[in-house]
């Protein structure tokens, strides 16, 4: 889920992450938690939401850097207004992953990891979304499931995103 | 929840509000319309229609009398959205928007089902109208997913009405720990998550480990990619596996629970958080439950995408809100778990198990099943086969039943050529042995795993070298690092087979793949690495001479490896 923070400004998103902190506080094993709430709030991880994370919880800022870095889902950089997360899961590969990533890469010049330089679309690629059924599948904003894709229904499909 | 005949009170007075589910007729209640909320479904826009349906209803002024449950995964996700109407177990599918009219002016008001969205069976031209008719059901078996037609997985009462929490009243009322334990291992019951260790095993070792409090953990981290058996019962059941959890806090004398969940999955987080809510209201949770002295709670961690994680010894770690490292077993978390106490991990599936197992008791659980692998095994059935979706066997149906009867075999009449099982940690078992029951010890014999439950069927369009490849790719992007065979070895096998599926394999390939197999096997320190080489084994073991034409022919049959010049 990437939400917009651009009518927030930092100070009301500190607050915010505040009220997030507050149960976990001097929790250390609450780290993850607050770090995928964190992130759902400001988009990705940015240093100051390091440095308040790391301060509520009584934990040394490498560690929180250790913990974003050792797992998938947390992101270090800003990423796009939209999340295109294409399943790479052995469903979905057997049946064409690679034909919608070409399909993305041909539309959008967006390879994995990459962010469009409009901010629009950020792809990412992710393991089996419970699609399974109606791969290949991708997933948009974390909500959006599209499942059956094909290359020529998929600039159709991205223009519901702006 | 004071006592069982507290418990008994609500479960008699909702199974009156749900005897439409039954099939009977309600005075008040003119349908209950339980509508498919597995993703599946929802990508195929299940939402739009129930939408749809709730508007019909408003225009029809019927809205107070037919109920619309978004329930989990039903199992036939390629043929959603999928819906089943009651008090008559109508099983629609391909539902649109548009249908919803339809559906609530003929069907739910005037009685008239709709022929064109029933499901047919392959050659016959009569549809099948009743969900319990439907041949790919009839060779299933739900225990695991018992309640998944029945109840709104947001509802209590709804699994209380399904004979819920009865099992944990009768272990905390009636028996004593060591009984409840006993029962487990009577049952017969093996882990789902893979590795299949007996339960019981795992519960006595850590009944009798020194050390307090004690945890009991359950791991829904589903890492194997192509597989969605966890995420459908924490979506579609939840309850099921609080009570198993209970009762094994019973068993062991522990208080505390965790279930650890994928980021991945926010529905069944969210589902999961209010069964947990609902359960601490009802007092099925908390302080002297039953009144029997026992207090238990369970609280929800989530994983944040690391396959590893899966690993039991990485998971206790992340649990803590570390990076999730596995380290080396022993200790085993019997002993040393979570904050290093004794800790019972068991998988999702096997959670869900154990209501039934205590509420029916061992024998009539292990009456389903084989000598070795008792119960039901559920299977995310996908690839090139045409019903995809979940699906519950007893242990010891044959591959050819759930390819071809339940799965309605490969589309497009193109050949079988192999089915996957076990994802990362598995192998590919061939066409020669669509015979073999499933079971942990046959598969294990054919150089496969059970595993969690992926299967995906691969045709004769599937390069086995590719699909190794695929496999190795995974692994390599999900090493954590921490020991060099699996860091390094399997980053070396998957140059190999680049080369190879790249027209540049060498004469030697396939042994220096094997040999390095052998070494990582034999030393990498957790699971993940130790069997990550399997994909390549069983593919070497059963299709070799498709490595040997990319090595000697440069040659791809089924035209998937692309060649440099
Ligand atoms: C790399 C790796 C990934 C694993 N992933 C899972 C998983 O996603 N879910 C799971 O239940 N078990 C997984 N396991 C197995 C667990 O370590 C553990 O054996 C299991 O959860 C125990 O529960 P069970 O006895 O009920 O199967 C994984 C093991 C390894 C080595
Ligand atoms: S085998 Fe692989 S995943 Fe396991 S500890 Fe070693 S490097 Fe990490
Ligand atoms: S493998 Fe893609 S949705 Fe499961
Ligand atoms: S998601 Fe609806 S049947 Fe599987």
């Amino acid at each position: 889920m990437v939400e917009c923070s651009c009518n927030t400004s930092n100070e009301e998103l500190a607050k915010q992450l505040d009220k997030i902190i507050d149960p976990y506080r001097d929790k250390p094993s609450g780290l993850i938690q607050v770090l995928t709430k964190a992130q759902n709030l400001v988009g990705y991880l940015p240093k100051w939401a390091q440095v308040q994370v790391a301060e509520g919880l009584g934990v040394s800022l490498q560690d929180v850097y250790g913990v974003i870095t050792f797992y998938a889902f947390f992101s270090l950089i800003p990423r796009g207004r939209h999340k295109i997360s294409v399943c790479a899961g052995t469903a979905c590969y057997v049946k064409g992953t690679k034909m919608v990533t070409k399909a993305l890469r041909d539309l959008l010049d967006l390879r994995p990891g990459q962010t469009t330089p409009d901010s629009r679309f950020t792809l990412e690629i992710v393991r089996c979304i419970g699609a399974c059924g109606l791969a290949p599948a991708m997933i948009i904003d974390g909500k959006d499931v599209h499942g059956r894709l094909e290359p020529e229904l998929i600039p159709e499909l991205l223009e519901q995103y702006e | 929840m004071k006592s069982l005949e507290e418990l008994a009170k609500i479960r008699e007075s909702r199974r009156e509000a749900l005897k439409i589910r039954q099939g009977v007729p309600s005075k008040t209640e003119k349908a209950h319309i339980m509508m498919c909320g597995g993703a599946g479904c929802i990508s195929s826009k299940c939402l739009d229609v129930v939408e749809a349906m709730k508007k019909a209803l408003n225009k029809n002024g019927i809205a107070d009398q037919v109920q619309i449950v978004l329930t989990g995964c039903m199992g036939p996700c390629d043929m959603g959205p999928v819906a089943i109407i009651y008090p008559d177990a109508t099983f629609y599918r391909r539902l649109k928007p548009k249908d919803a009219e339809t559906i609530v002016e003929e069907h739910i008001m005037k009685g008239n089902k709709i022929r064109r969205l029933m499901y047919r069976a392959p050659g016959s031209k009569e549809p099948t109208p009743k969900v319990d008719d439907i041949d790919l059901f009839a060779k299933q078996k739900k225990v695991v997913l018992r309640n998944n037609f029945y109840i709104d997985p947001t509802s209590i009462e709804d699994y209380i009405a399904n004979d819920g929490y009865v099992a944990l009243g009768k272990a905390l009322t009636e028996m004593k720990p060591e009984d409840i334990i006993e029962e487990v291992k009577k049952s017969g019951l093996r882990g789902r998550g893979g590795a299949g260790f007996s339960t019981g095993m795992k519960w006595t070792f850590t009944a009798a480990a020194k050390g307090t409090p004690k945890y009991v953990v359950c791991n829904g981290d589903e890492g194997d990619p192509g597989a969605f058996m966890d995420r459908s019962v924490l979506e579609g059941d939840p309850h099921s596996i609080i009570e198993g959890m209970a009762i094994c806090g019973r068993a062991i004398g522990a208080e505390h629970g965790y279930i650890y969940v994928r980021a991945e999955y926010p529905l069944a987080i969210e589902r999961l958080d209010l069964a947990l809510q609902k359960a601490r209201e009802n007092g099925l949770l908390g302080q002297n439950i039953f009144s029997s002295g026992f207090n238990f709670d369970i609280e929800i961690r989530i994983g944040a995408g690391a396959f590893v994680c899966g690993e039991e010894t990485a998971l206790l770690t992340s649990i803590e809100g570390k990076r999730g490292e596995p380290r080396p077993r022993p200790p085993f978390p019997a002993n040393e778990g979570v904050w290093g106490k004794p800790t019972v991990l068991n998988n999702v599936e096997t959670w869900a198990n154990i209501p039934e197992i205590i509420r029916k008791g061992a024998e009539a659980y292990s009456s389903v099943g084989t000598e070795k692998s008792k119960g039901t095994k559920v299977f995310a059935l996908a690839g090139r086969i045409n019903n995809t979706g979940i699906i519950e066997v007893p242990m010891g149906t044959t591959l050819r039943e759930i390819v071809y009867e339940i799965g309605g075999g490969i589309p497009r009449k193109k050949a079988f050529k192999a089915v996957q099982t076990g994802g990362p940690s598995g192998g590919c078992i061939p066409a020669e042995h669509l015979d073999t029951p499933v079971d942990y010890d046959s598969l294990g014999a054919l150089g496969a795993i059970m595993g969690s439950g992926g299967m995906i069927v691969l045709d004769e369009d599937t390069c086995m070298v590719d699909i190794a490849k695929f496999f190795l790719d995974f692994v390599v992007d999900e090493s954590c690092g921490k020991c060099s065979p699996c860091r390094i070895g399997t980053k070396r096998m998957y140059e190999i087979l680049d080369n190879i599926s790249k027209g540049k394999g060498k004469e030697g390939d396939i042994e220096l793949l094997e040999e390095l197999a052998t070494t990582i096997k034999a030393t990498a320190l957790c699971g993940l690495g130790q069997t990550a080489p399997n994909p390549v084994l069983s593919t070497i073991r059963y299709f070799r001479h498709e490595y040997e034409e990319h090595i000697r022919d440069r040659k791809c049959t089924c035209n998937v490896c692309e060649f440099e010049e």
